[in-house]
């Protein structure tokens, strides 16, 4: 399987490892007053799709950036991939 | 009174050199490496940083170098800073004193063991070995791929290839080399 890098171009999964559904960057607010209900979500709760997948990837053996792939999880077509940072500010969840 | 004596990453007292009909494989030791990452929001980084190095940093998967330093690009926001060991000794200490707060600076000297390859099989050997499209590499370009499942730069250098691998894993590191190498050239 190729993941197409955003900065890199073309990069076999070998030097990836995966983390798992990028819903994970939405991490609670542990000041919330539901936080150990949200927390219970965040942490045990996940969707099993059979289709479009958005997940975490991290470049491990390669420049060592987090990336979040759009996979499709019925025919492991990848259909897009962008730096998770990046994903991260468009949620504003970081500066 | 300890008596300490300093040890090549495959742990002889001099650097290794294997030689092949159409290859060199040469164990590089004498190397100071020191890793800088760009601290965010910190415009006046790159400025601090060229005024050290002699030269802008350089893009996504190049290598630069001046007369002093050279660096090589090995993630978003950040590159490592090669320099010789003499002299050197203390590469980290001088980039942190140079960029101040608007970077994190690591030590990494010890982390790496690098191998040169030269010779006309160079590119033979290295196709065998890692993903990495090192026939169309210009000279300058770094990437980073797997060789052996260990996370290795591939820095192409003018007449020489560079492998920079993980120390602890130098033996292995080389043992790839050295197999693949015996594989294209035969057995000298």
């Amino acid at each position: 399987m190729l993941i197409n890098h955003p900065l890199l171009g073309p990069r076999d999964a070998q030097e990836f490892t995966y983390l798992g559904d990028a819903a994970l960057i939405q991490r609670p607010d542990w000041q919330a007053d539901d936080a150990a209900d949200q927390f219970h979500e965040y942490l045990y709760l996940r969707d099993n799709p059979a289709g479009l997948h958005r997940e975490l990837w991290f470049h491990e053996a390669g420049d060592r950036s987090w990336l979040v792939v759009t996979r499709n999880t019925v025919t492991h077509e990848i259909t897009d991939v962008q730096l998770a940072r990046d994903v991260a500010r468009n949620e504003g969840r970081s500066t | 009174m300890h008596n300490l004596k300093p040890i090549t990453p495959l742990g002889a007292e001099t650097a290794r050199v294997d030689q092949f009909s159409a290859l060199t494989i040469a164990e590089v030791p004498d190397r100071a490496l020191a890793s800088l990452t760009a601290r965010e929001g910190c415009k006046e980084f790159r400025e601090k940083a060229s005024a050290f190095l002699g030269f802008e940093l350089p893009s996504v998967g190049q290598s630069a170098a001046g007369s002093a330093y050279a660096a090589f690009w090995i993630g978003p926001e950040s590159w490592m800073v090669d320099a010789p060991y003499g002299g050197n000794e203390d590469l980290a200490r001088q980039v942190k004193a140079a960029v101040e707060g608007s970077a994190s600076v690591v030590e990494q000297t010890d982390g790496w063991c690098r191998f040169d390859l030269s010779g006309e099989a160079t590119i033979a050997v290295l196709e065998r070995l890692c993903n990495a499209d090192c026939q169309q590499m210009a000279v300058g370009a770094v990437t980073r791929t797997q060789i052996h499942h260990l996370g290795c730069f591939m820095w192409r250098q003018d007449g020489v290839f560079t492998v920079i691998g993980p120390r602890s894993s130098a033996g292995s590191l080389h043992h790839a080399l050295m197999q693949t190498a015996q594989s294209v050239c035969g057995l000298d």
